[in-house]
């Protein structure tokens, strides 16, 4: 019997892992599929992981070794090479290995932290043939940076999320020619800061408004044609143009990995497409928690530790404890105009200390603009923020003398032009 | 006046860089942002990361950085001496791969550990 069972060893897994340990838990299960533990970040070469949580410049792989070395002063246990096929209501997970089998493990409590993945050609109806060199930026990122294969000389990248834009200097800096990065939405989908640092200073084209219609090769990828897309996303006839290229990279969006959660019946949220979440991170199901990409997508690993640290944290409350919170009152977080999503969705008073970070997306670029919280109409408190694009999440902090306050059941958050 | 945007750390400023005012920062939030702003028009410098070969490691390759910033026009000599680069497992994060890459100070160092 474990106390914990943590799915998934990647930055999520792990801080929560640790800190369920720093707050008493004692036996403290982590479930991983790859070989070894760190996620994705393994695979993450480049540098700017860290400022916030570390608050220094790591690479992916220091940052992920930081996490691994804590692991090696407490009683966490890991198992490697191993997939949970199926969690349950009562806390026992279904885990299939090489080494051990089928095994069925019962645990107090259930973090899930299975990241996320990336969308495929499939899930964007990519027209054109269907020719070899046509790769998500992430199984490109892998089989450059870990396997040490290259995957070709004349790139194009479609998409201009963080991975795509990272893959495009990866590739100029071993030997092959970016020759266009393409976004259908007229901003940019990644951080501004490798906007600058990856295309930028390569030189690489950022075709904004602008998608494929088509791609030609019969073995291996030829040329894709890139045309001009109106305001409601359709591509402008007589706009298009041909790019002679060996290899597409997709970087189209990322989504949470959550086959375990649905089939246990956690209520999910249709905007982060993850689990729905109180304040400490616990889902619908008292006892099991979620953190990291498989709750939302992240921009900066540094929030997905720090808010598995809070998961890792509740978890071993309710070990302790084994108080079924969930049942008392909570108030609902509304996405209000300009939100495209926020999150905890819901918040039970009592088990806030002395505020709650709310994080949201904007559904919009806004250069100047007042963050509200809002009940039904009445501001109650806002927040002036530069700046902000769909590609950045940000956070407002709400306060527990805000929510002492009144008796309120629901709050909407809303952005506005200031 | 120079409009750059900041990339030390993620948050991105908008700078504004005076030259002719000693280069002066405007837009920055912290102070990272006011000596990156005078350096980028200056002297720009990035760090640079990848891969060399390793031999009897549990990956064919290790990742690599730069221990400091490296002046931005070199970056294609540094990534020629590192693909010419093996080692062999074990290593350890921080190890010294290549000691002052092209008379920098600046030293390629291991960022995973790997045996």
């Amino acid at each position: 019997m474990y106390d914990l069972i943590v799915v998934g060893g990647g930055p999520a897994g792990l801080a929560a892992a640790l800190s369920a340990y720093e707050n008493g838990c004692e036996k403290i299960l982590i479930v991983e599929r790859d070989l070894e533990l760190g996620g994705i970040l393994n695979q993450c070469i480049h540098n700017g992981f860290g400022l916030h949580y570390f608050k220094e410049e790591l690479t992916g792989p220091e940052y992920a070794e930081r996490f691994i070395d804590q692991l090696k002063n407490t009683s966490i246990e890991v198992m490697l090479d191993t997939i949970v096929l199926e969690i349950t209501e009562d806390k026992q997970v279904h885990t299939m290995s090489k080494e051990n089998g089928y095994q069925l493990l019962q645990s107090k409590a259930i973090v899930l932290a299975m990241g996320c993945r990336e969308r495929t050609r499939g899930a964007i109806q990519m027209p054109g043939s269907r020719p070899a060199g046509i790769l998500t930026a992430g199984a490109a990122q892998r089989y450059v940076n870990i396997e040490g294969y290259m995957v070709g000389k004349k790139v194009v990248i479609l998409g201009s999320g963080d991975i795509g834009l990272i893959m495009a200097r990866r590739m100029v800096l071993e030997g092959a020619e970016v020759l266009a990065c393409i976004e259908l939405m007229p901003y940019s989908g990644g951080l501004t800061r490798n906007i600058v640092q990856c295309l930028d200073d390569f030189n690489i084209p950022l075709y904004l408004s602008h998608t494929i219609t088509d791609v030609t090769g019969k073995d291996r990828l030829e040329s894709i044609t890139m045309a001009k897309v109106d305001d409601k996303r359709k591509p402008i006839p007589g706009t298009e143009q041909v790019i002679d290229c060996d290899t597409l990279l997709l970087s189209v969006g990322l989504i949470p990995e959550n086959e375990l959660s649905r089939n246990v019946g956690i209520q999910m949220d249709q905007q982060t497409r993850g689990a729905m979440v109180y304040e400490n991170m616990e889902t619908s199901i008292s006892g099991i928690f979620a953190c990291g990409n498989v709750l939302h997508v992240h921009d900066l690993v540094d929030y997905v530790s720090a808010e598995s640290s809070l998961a890792g944290k509740a978890a071993a409350e309710y070990v302790q404890q084994q108080n079924n919170i969930a049942e008392k009152d909570f108030l609902t977080i509304n996405n209000g105009q300009g939100i495209s999503y926020i999150l905890p969705q819901k918040i039970r008073k009592e088990n806030v200390d002395k505020k709650v970070d709310l994080y949201y997306r904007v559904n919009q670029v806004y250069d100047t603009c007042i963050v509200s919280i809002q009940h039904q109409g009445e501001e109650l408190a806002k927040f002036k923020r530069k700046n902000l694009a769909p590609g950045e999440m940000e956070t407002i902090p709400l306060r527990k003398k805000l929510l002492d306050k009144v008796d309120i059941k629901e709050l909407d958050i809303v952005v506005r032009e200031a | 006046m120079a409009e750059i945007i900041c990339i030390v750390c993620p948050v991105g400023c908008h700078l504004t860089v005076d030259e002719e005012n000693d280069y002066k920062v405007t837009g920055n939030q912290c102070n990272k942002g006011a000596i990156y702003g005078k350096q980028e028009l200056q002297n720009p410098v990035r760090t640079v990361t990848s891969t060399i070969k390793i031999k009897a490691g549990s990956h064919p390759r290790l990742p690599v950085k730069t221990s400091d910033t490296i002046p931005k026009g070199k970056i294609t000599d540094i990534m020629t001496l590192i693909n010419q680069t093996e080692v062999t497992a074990p290593v350890s994060v921080g190890d010294v791969i290549i000691p002052n890459i092209l008379d920098t100070g600046v030293d390629i160092v291991a960022t995973r550990s790997m045996s």
